[in-house]
């Protein structure tokens, strides 16, 4: 079980749309998490690459943030089963970027424009998730 | 500057997904077993995101351009591909398995558990193996 938290997690999201917001009044880019991390790697195509490197730079940075306002330290359960974790991770990988985007490019960012392709995208990968921790959790697992 | 700015936005966005509880994948999963312990706050964030970004833009692209750049970069394609519905299906797969999406993978790398260790070079690879093939595949459209 994890505990029920409307308000923060409302206040959090609130965060991200701001964070996505200022982005694209500071530069007119898309704050999309896989496009940023994507390409961070060769080849470059533009001249971005310091903007994405300060954003990813501060993503890493934000719990150590948290943590000097807040001074407690951060819950957080993840799986110890590191060959899972690779084989989970290379499909966050590979798909976010087949697709052109994940959570925050099609999902935040993409449904604020009304985008009908972010719409297909969020439905795809939100339909693949749920079928996902439902087979682990209640089929394989259960 | 632009770095500065990104580090800044970076950073919001990331404390954003910590607070939210997004950056734990056990709340991650429990959203995602709606058949089982399930957890309804990463709606929430989901919502709140969409509010602030959905009034934000507005506002913003009310502008000729951004305060740095010619012009805002938005994604012109609209027509619903291959690419678009598989990219997402092996992404929320990943999603289901593992419990991070990109942007709470780099946020949790710093507090440095052995999944996420595992997770966030598996993640970069898949990224980087999915903008070669598509270059590949498809020159210069990526």
């Amino acid at each position: 079980m994890t505990e029920f938290t409307p308000f923060a997690s409302l206040a959090g999201g609130a965060m991200i749309g701001l964070s996505a917001v200022l982005l694209m009044l500071w530069e007119g880019r898309i704050a999309g998490i896989s496009g940023i991390a994507g390409r961070l790697l060769p080849p470059y195509r533009d001249d971005a690459f310091p903007s994405r490197l300060g954003f990813i730079i501060g993503l890493v940075a934000a719990p150590f943030a948290v943590t000097l306002m807040s001074g407690g330290a951060i819950v957080q359960t993840v799986s110890s089963n590191v060959a899972l974790m690779t084989i989970a991770g290379l499909l966050v990988g590979f798909g976010s970027v087949w697709g052109n985007g994940c959570t925050s490019g099609h999902g935040v960012c993409g449904l604020s424009r009304l985008s009908t392709r972010s719409l297909v995208a969020t439905a795809v990968f939100m339909a693949t998730a749920f079928a996902t921790v439902f087979l682990v959790r209640h089929v394989i697992g259960g | 500057m632009s770095f500065l700015v990104n580090l800044a936005l970076g950073l919001l966005f990331g404390v954003g997904l910590v607070v939210s509880g997004m950056a734990d994948p056990a709340k991650v999963l429990n959203f995602l077993d709606l058949f089982g312990t399930w957890d309804p706050s990463l709606a929430f964030v989901m919502g709140g995101a969409v509010i602030v970004a959905f009034t934000g833009y507005r506002l913003v692209l009310r502008r000729q351009k951004p305060i740095v750049g010619s012009r805002f970069q938005l994604p012109a394609r609209t027509d619903i591909d291959a690419r678009v519905i598989a990219g997402p299906a092996i992404f929320g797969i990943g999603w289901g398995l593992g419990g991070f999406c990109p942007g709470p993978a780099l946020t949790a790398l710093g507090l440095g558990a052995a999944g996420t260790l595992a997770f966030v070079p598996a993640m970069l690879l898949g990224m980087w193996a999915a903008r070669l093939l598509g270059d590949t595949l498809q020159p210069r459209a990526a």
